[in-house]
């Protein structure tokens, strides 16, 4: 069975910087994968090099057994892959509805802009922002608009969503309630990627995680043996705060 | 009709100019009839913008290029090759349509202030290129022969005429720039506005919205353009490319509102008509360009969403009625 | 054979004129890096710097050269004014704004200049002799000019790296947020950049006022030079804008050998477009 997703020696270099060494990994259909590593590690350039933000220089990248390495940004959405970034990017000055119906109208499925308004509704819903359907993103708050850039990617009805960070600045019972979103996004059949620095959650949500360190893949596998793998944690240890989460003690 | 109220948006428009329209007509003055064709034409133009500067958030500044252009075009075919003018506005529209498409291929990638100083190189490279060419009568340009007006029934018929089209001109700059606010293009091109990279991520081909955004901001200025000329009787480059008419567009645009298709309007009305009454106030009239500057200095300091969009922003109720 | 004996008579002329466009493009380039604003006012301020040679020299008997200082002066003063009025309230606005703000003040300064002097032309008549150099003859108006612009730009230069204000506003051009934490004033600084871009701009119209017939209009023209100029030198760039005024120059003084003077504007304009396109930090690069 072909992997939704294949990474397979994925490099990124700026200028003098290497920012991403050999990634390679499989993503099979319906799982939740976390990805995690220090600041810096490189994981938000995986995601740009696999949603077309980024050409990798060596390496590629096939999506439903097909070649889209380098594939600009607005065909690898046409192909049913959406993301949220880890600074949330709100069309700010357009209404929350409107922004969810462009994610339909833009996304695989390509709707009118009659039907993705039926698609809003539900996902609105089902993120709980309907009661601000017809406020402006503007005046949202960063919670919100963190729900609001998953309402936009969900109503394309992706294959494959990226997720940059989207616990990020949440209290415990916010983060309590978008992993609910997530495991809920799961069980639709929508296969998942987290980018996350809150461990509890994501080691919680995760079926296999990949840990980054200065761009390099250091470890592969299920969440407990992440946590006991030692390199990962010798990686954290050099971010002390990181590696207290890992042990449970923040 | 019921759905009215939801209509608003292109009513009140079309109301406007049809009243504009008839108004010369009721009063019975031909001196209305230049005031109004005036309005018209900044209507039809500052429309037409709209949909580049406005919806797409791309801010050119020498989109007069495209009333030169096209213009030019038009009455070359109109002057020396016979054709009539309905023939002549088409031949207009298309190539500034054509233009749009070339170099829309060729500026739209740059970003904002690249992008303005871009079209106003475009502006001046044009017109300085049209100063060269002597099919098109070079530095002269080109006259209208009389006779021209002959096959419209006389000239008094055919500034009537030319009224009546600027009119329609106008009408259909504001249709077309409602069709494209409420269309599914339209949500793309708000999308780019606000945010290109977000935009492209969500699957807006970005490069073609923008360079059909940019063609349909065209062609309407082009065929303002040979009806202008037509109706002035001639045509040279200095007074076809006025890079200051130019960014006077624009500050229509700004006053009213841009992206909302009623400010643009709204902004022609009030700057054509501040500019009229100036010029003819004893008091203001050698001083009207620093009165007019004085007001877009406080409108940009103060109120840069423009009227229609401080109106819009404050009363969540008229958001979508005035579209 | 003939191309080069014109192009020998045109092209030190071209050059000289060089300068003179390098210290006005000088002017906007350096507005555009400190604070990324493209002043759009900068037309006029080069009229009046004409109109100030002429006032000072016609009615009041001051060499223009001399004049330079009350001009550049005022220039620093109405450029500061300008700041303050039109530019600090949408500093961090979108550009539109700032390019609005700056337009509206070329407006109000045309409106009332037009008002008050007409839009016919004037004449500053000044003879500083001139040079035979056998294959063609240099004005003097032209070389002093030409000197004087050199100067102006050593100054600049001084000024930038070897002051302590000239320090600030690099510091504000490079990171504005950083310097403001290190303690630079940075409205003031913005002020005094505002000023020293418009202070440039005054002088180089002074001085072109010793060469051609002006009107209040005629700033637009440099204007548009000096938009090209930038490009060409990189935005931000004031040493890129000499060499891109030079450039220029060089293209005016060449172009007119091989054809009619009327092509130059459609090569000027045409070479800015493909610069944007191609290479928008322009040929210097233009500031990071």
């Amino acid at each position: 069975m072909t992997p939704l997703l294949s990474v397979t020696g994925v490099t990124k270099r700026f200028g003098g910087l290497q920012a991403l060494t050999d990634v390679t990994f499989d993503l099979p259909e319906g799982q939740i994968m976390g990805l995690i590593g220090p600041n810096g590690a490189g994981k938000t350039t995986l995601f740009n090099c696999i949603n077309g933000v980024y050409a990798p220089e060596f390496g590629s990248v096939h999506f439903h057994g097909e070649d889209v390495t380098g594939s600009k940004t607005y065909n690898m959405a046409k192909r049913g892959l959406a993301r949220t970034h880890q600074i949330v990017q709100p069309l700010e000055e357009l209404t929350v509805r409107e922004n969810v119906i462009a994610g339909a109208c833009f996304g695989r499925e390509g709707h009118s802009l009659g039907s993705a308004y039926d698609i809003a509704e539900e996902v609105l819903e089902f993120v709980r922002l309907d009661a601000k359907a017809d406020e402006l993103a503007a005046s949202l708050n960063v919670a919100q608009k963190k729900r609001l850039e998953m309402a936009r990617a969900l109503a394309a009805r992706p294959y494959l969503l990226l997720l940059d960070e989207v616990l990020a600045g949440l209290n415990p019972s916010e983060i309590a309630g978008m992993v609910e979103i997530v495991k809920k996004i799961r069980d639709r059949g929508i296969t998942i990627i987290m980018i996350e620095h809150v461990m509890k959650a994501v080691m919680n949500v995760s079926d296999r995680m990949i840990v980054l360190d200065y761009g390099q893949q250091i470890a592969e596998g299920t969440p407990e043996e992440i946590a006991n793998n030692p390199q990962v944690i010798e990686a954290y240890l050099g971010d002390p705060e990181l590696a207290k989460k890992l042990m449970g003690e923040d | 009709m019921k759905n009215w109220r939801k209509h608003l948006g292109i009513i009140l428009p079309l109301l406007a100019v049809a009243a504009l329209a008839l108004w010369p007509t009721l009063t019975d003055s031909i001196s209305n009839r230049e005031s109004a064709f005036t309005i018209l034409k900044a209507i039809a133009l500052a429309s037409s913008l709209n949909i580049l500067l406005g919806y797409t958030g791309y801010v050119s500044f020498g989109h007069i290029v495209f009333y030169g252009f096209g213009g030019y075009v038009g009455l070359y075919f109109l002057n020396e090759q016979g054709w009539s003018i309905w023939a002549s506005l088409l031949v207009a529209g298309l190539s500034s349509g054509i233009l749009a498409f070339l170099l829309g291929k060729a500026i739209l990638r740059l970003r904002g202030a690249y992008f303005a100083l871009a079209t106003i190189g475009v502006n001046e490279a044009v017109k300085a290129f049209i100063n060269n060419f002597d099919l098109f009568g070079g530095p002269i340009g080109m006259t209208l022969n009389f006779k021209v007006y002959k096959e419209y029934g006389g000239a008094a018929e055919a500034l009537s005429m030319a009224f009546y089209i600027m009119a329609g001109l106008a009408l259909a700059a504001i249709v077309l720039s409602y069709l494209v606010r409420v269309s599914k293009f339209g949500l793309g091109l708000l999308a780019i506005r606000e945010n290109e990279d977000a935009a492209e991520v969500m699957g807006v081909v970005a490069p073609d919205a923008k360079t059909w955004a940019y063609v349909l901001s065209a062609i309407i200025p082009g065929m303002v353009g040979v009806l202008f000329f037509f109706k002035n009787g001639n045509v040279e480059p200095h007074g076809a490319f006025p890079l200051h008419a130019s960014i006077e567009l624009l500050v229509m645009v700004m006053l009213g509102g841009q992206g909302t298709v009623l400010g643009p309007i709204l902004g022609a009305f009030a700057y054509q008509g501040m500019r009229g009454y100036l010029v003819t106030s004893d008091f203001f009239k050698d001083i009207q360009l620093s009165v007019s500057g004085a007001i877009l200095l406080i409108i940009v300091l103060f109120i840069p969403a423009g009227a229609v969009g401080w109106l819009r922003h404050r009363f969540e109720p008229l958001r979508r009625i005035l579209p | 054979m003939q191309q080069l004996s014109l192009l020998l008579t045109s092209l030190p002329d071209g050059i000289l004129l060089g300068f003179v466009y390098g210290v006005a493009a000088m002017g906007l380039t350096l507005i555009w890096g400190v604070m990324d604003v493209i002043n759009l006012s900068h037309g006029p301020i080069i009229s009046l710097g004409m109109f100030g040679t002429f006032f000072l020299f016609i009615k009041m008997g001051i060499n223009p050269y001399l004049g330079l200082i009350p001009i550049a002066v005022l220039g620093l003063l109405l450029g500061v004014a300008i700041y303050f009025i039109a530019v600090n309230r949408v500093i961090d606005a979108p550009h539109l704004s700032s390019l609005l703000a700056t337009f509206s003040v070329n407006m109000i300064i045309i409106g009332i200049a037009t008002a008050a002097l007409t839009t016919s032309p004037y004449n500053v008549d000044f003879n500083m002799g001139s040079f035979d150099l056998g294959f063609t003859t240099i004005l003097g108006t032209r070389l002093i000019a030409a000197v004087i612009s050199i100067l102006v730009t050593g100054g600049l230069y001084f000024f930038l790296y070897r002051t302590r204000p000239g320090k600030y506003i690099r510091a504000v051009t490079n990171n504005r947020a950083a310097a403001e934490l290190m303690g630079v004033p940075s409205t003031q600084i913005l002020a005094l950049s505002f000023g020293l871009g418009t202070m440039l701009a005054a002088i180089s119209g002074a001085l072109i006022a010793t060469f051609f017939p002006f009107s209040i209009l005629s700033g637009a023209g440099y204007e548009l030079k000096s938009f090209v100029i930038g490009v060409l030198g990189g935005l931000g760039n004031p040493v890129g804008a000499l060499f891109g005024g030079l450039i220029l120059g060089v293209l005016e003084g060449a172009i007119p050998a091989f054809m009619e003077t009327s092509w130059v504007p459609v090569i000027e304009f045409g070479l800015f477009v493909v610069i944007l396109l191609v290479r928008p930090n322009g040929l210097f690069g233009a500031k990071e």
